[in-house]
């Protein structure tokens, strides 16, 4: 990459280029179609642009918004290197989540320098093992992991919301009910005087530890193999069934990290309504992102402000958050559709 | 378990279990011909929607329906044009549909949340309508439900175009030998399928909730889609696994209204984990069943 430097920025720029035209195009047709819905999205955007660009905090909401995104990225960009697809981050975020609200629950008499270890090593294994299970199915060759990840992702949080109607039932909530709040020694600590939060340095360092394992490393090489052919590769001798459950448990462990975040940073305890969809999202950038790094890295930001535009349209139009998805949707079918014939990324 | 619960268990699930049957035998029409379609929980929204906002603004449940089936069908073409037409990439174009009717139907059912419907009427075909217990009285999709798998079944198994279809799904390079046209018949299988998929949405908010919820369908698409590997492919079998899946529904429905004491979050999980374990118990078995080209796109012969 270093020894033809021109050439991989003028390949970036030409991607940039193509990819900023197919987001203008979806945004047209976004626009129209609110526009037949007698809404008026010209005023949301420049609302979202005043208030993500116009100060500071609106930028850092942008990065806590971000934090998640690339954790559930990353959770199934590295399935997808072996061919494999992990549409369970959403469960998978739930259960690190999870574990890790119980590890807070058992160990909050210790200090931080215990708690916050441990808490990411529980939420890291609570999404590795919800992981894993589907991994397991897959290896024995009993069910396809797509469809279970999916099916997975609806247990999740009905798992969560028992214990927070049931057993972590804090006594002070009481028409919301929500575990108790985590002691201050487990709250991951905020970076800036901003709500930007040191989860954003761990999806930093697991992107780059992404990058680093599958172009740097025996084993991401072993991976490329898989993901070439599989077939080749476990006649060379790579073990395709080992590889299989150990690359599902540190995927789902990356999106139990995002969990983990959001319970220790932003919410400080545990409530049902953990996630808007970050582990879909997560999956469609790792997807625009042909599963590369640094394009993760920039997918997630634009999802990043679309979120935004969708908090906007909610507040100024009176519409469902849910509409921003018509926009991203559309974004993607542009992709699908012009990506050429045999090249898939995932 | 005493006789009304039971009567009640058995009329919930006849309810419960139709929309699943639809969206399962639209599914495996796609499937047959060699096309899965993750996008159906965002066809059965955008149905499910649509159904709705145009009954609540003609007044009239059937041209609802007719709404709902002619907006699966539309925007499963668009599905098939990416799939067919572009070569895109079959599991991330299906999820990328589910977010789309998510979205879609979310900005269609909104002046309608808290609207109050009539729903579809319930009819008595054979006349009976003074005996018949009120319980046991349903709305004609629920009848016209499995004379819809048998006809499928008569369609895939029975027919000259069923055969060509199942070949597509097999091998389109042999299909293309016979003298067919994949790309074609894939695009009326698939339009055939939003088709069943919009009424699968339909009966939802018409007959079963009638009321619009965002996100009401729950998963079901993709239940749906698992129920296709335990039919193995087959209209026939999709009506045993709907009636299942549409009976763990209501028992369910049946034990909380009577005053269970168990967590309804346990019971909830109750339809995911059947759908698991019932893939798990079919899976050795399943290799053989499906259509040997499915999920990978013709992209013409040499």
């Amino acid at each position: 990459m270093q020894r033809n430097g021109a050439a991989f920025w003028r390949m970036v720029s030409e991607r940039s280029a193509a990819f900023a035209f197919v987001a203008c195009l979806a945004l047209v047709a976004f626009s129209a179609l609110l526009l037949v819905a007698g809404k008026n999205p010209f005023s949301a955007y420049v609302d979202t642009l005043l208030y993500v660009f116009g100060n500071g905090y609106g930028f850092s909401e942008l990065l806590v918004r971000m934090t998640p995104l690339v954790f559930t990225a990353v959770a199934a960009a590295l399935p997808a290197r072996i061919g494999l697809i992990n549409v369970g981050g959403e469960g998978q975020l739930y259960m690190g989540a999870w574990l890790a609200t119980a590890g807070e629950l058992a160990l909050q008499n210790h200090s931080a320098i215990v708690l916050l270890p441990a808490l990411t090593v529980l939420g890291f294994v609570g999404g590795g093992l919800w992981a894993l299970l589907p991994a397991i199915l897959r290896v024995l060759r009993l069910v396809n992991e797509t469809i279970s990840t999916l099916l997975l992702n609806y247990i999740a949080p009905l798992i969560v919301s028992y214990f927070i109607f049931g057993p972590w039932r804090s006594p002070e909530s009481s028409s919301y009910p929500e575990s108790p709040a985590f002691v201050d020694a487990a709250r991951l600590p905020s970076l800036f005087h901003s709500r930007v939060h040191a989860g954003l340095l761990y999806a930093l360092v697991c992107l780059g530890l992404y990058w680093l394992v599958l172009n740097r490393t025996h084993f991401g090489l072993e991976m490329r193999a898989i993901g070439g052919n599989p077939e080749a590769a476990q006649r060379l001798g790579v073990g395709v069934r080992r590889y299989t459950l150990v690359v599902m448990f540190i995927a789902g462990g990356v999106a139990g990290l995002a969990g983990m975040a959001e319970v220790s940073a932003i919410q400080g305890r545990l409530v049902a309504e953990l996630s808007p969809g970050y582990g879909y999202a997560g999956f469609l950038v790792a997807w625009l992102a042909g599963t590369a790094a640094g394009g993760i890295l920039a997918m997630s930001f634009l999802f990043a402000v679309l979120g935004s535009i969708g908090d906007m349209l909610q507040i100024t139009q009176n519409l469902p958050y849910a509409v921003i998805n018509i926009l991203m949707a559309g974004i993607l079918f542009i992709v699908l559709a012009r990506r050429p014939i045999g090249r898939t990324a995932s | 378990m005493n006789g009304a619960l039971l009567l009640g268990v058995v009329a919930s699930s006849v309810m419960s279990g139709t929309s699943l049957l639809y969206a399962t035998i639209g599914e495996i029409l796609g499937e047959r011909a060699g096309v899965v379609n993750l996008g159906l929980e965002g066809i059965m929204l955008i149905g499910a929607a649509t159904g709705f906002a145009a009954t609540a603004l003609t007044g009239d449940a059937y041209l609802g329906v007719a709404a709902a089936a002619l907006a699966g069908t539309a925007v499963n073409l668009l599905f098939a044009y990416l799939v067919v037409g572009r070569h895109a990439n079959q599991l991330a174009t299906g999820l990328t549909l589910m977010f789309f009717g998510l979205g879609l139907s979310a900005l269609i059912g909104r002046p309608f949340v808290g609207t109050l419907i009539a729903g579809l009427p319930r009819v008595h075909p054979f006349g009976l309508g003074s005996m018949a217990n009120p319980t046991l009285s349903y709305d004609i999709l629920v009848y016209l439900a499995v004379p819809t798998a048998l006809l499928v079944w008569w369609l895939l198994f029975r027919t000259t175009w069923g055969l060509g279809l199942r070949a597509v799904g097999e091998s389109p390079v042999a299909a293309v030998a016979a003298g067919l046209h994949p790309g074609r018949i894939q695009y009326q299988a698939l339009g055939l399928a939003g088709l069943l998929g919009g009424v699968a949405g339909a009966h939802l908010s018409l007959a079963v909730t009638m009321t619009w919820a965002e996100g009401m369908t729950g998963g079901r698409g993709f239940i749906a889609v698992a129920l296709v590997i335990f039919a193995r492919w087959n209209p026939l079998w999709a009506i045993v696994g709907a009636l299942l899946f549409g009976g763990a529904e209501s028992l369910q429905l049946q034990l909380q209204a009577a005053g269970a004491d168990v967590s309804p979050f346990i019971m909830n999980m109750v339809p995911y984990l059947l759908t698991l374990a019932v893939l798990v118990a079919w899976g050795w078995r399943r290799q053989g069943a499906a259509p040997a080209a499915l999920g990978r796109n013709f992209v013409g012969v040499e």
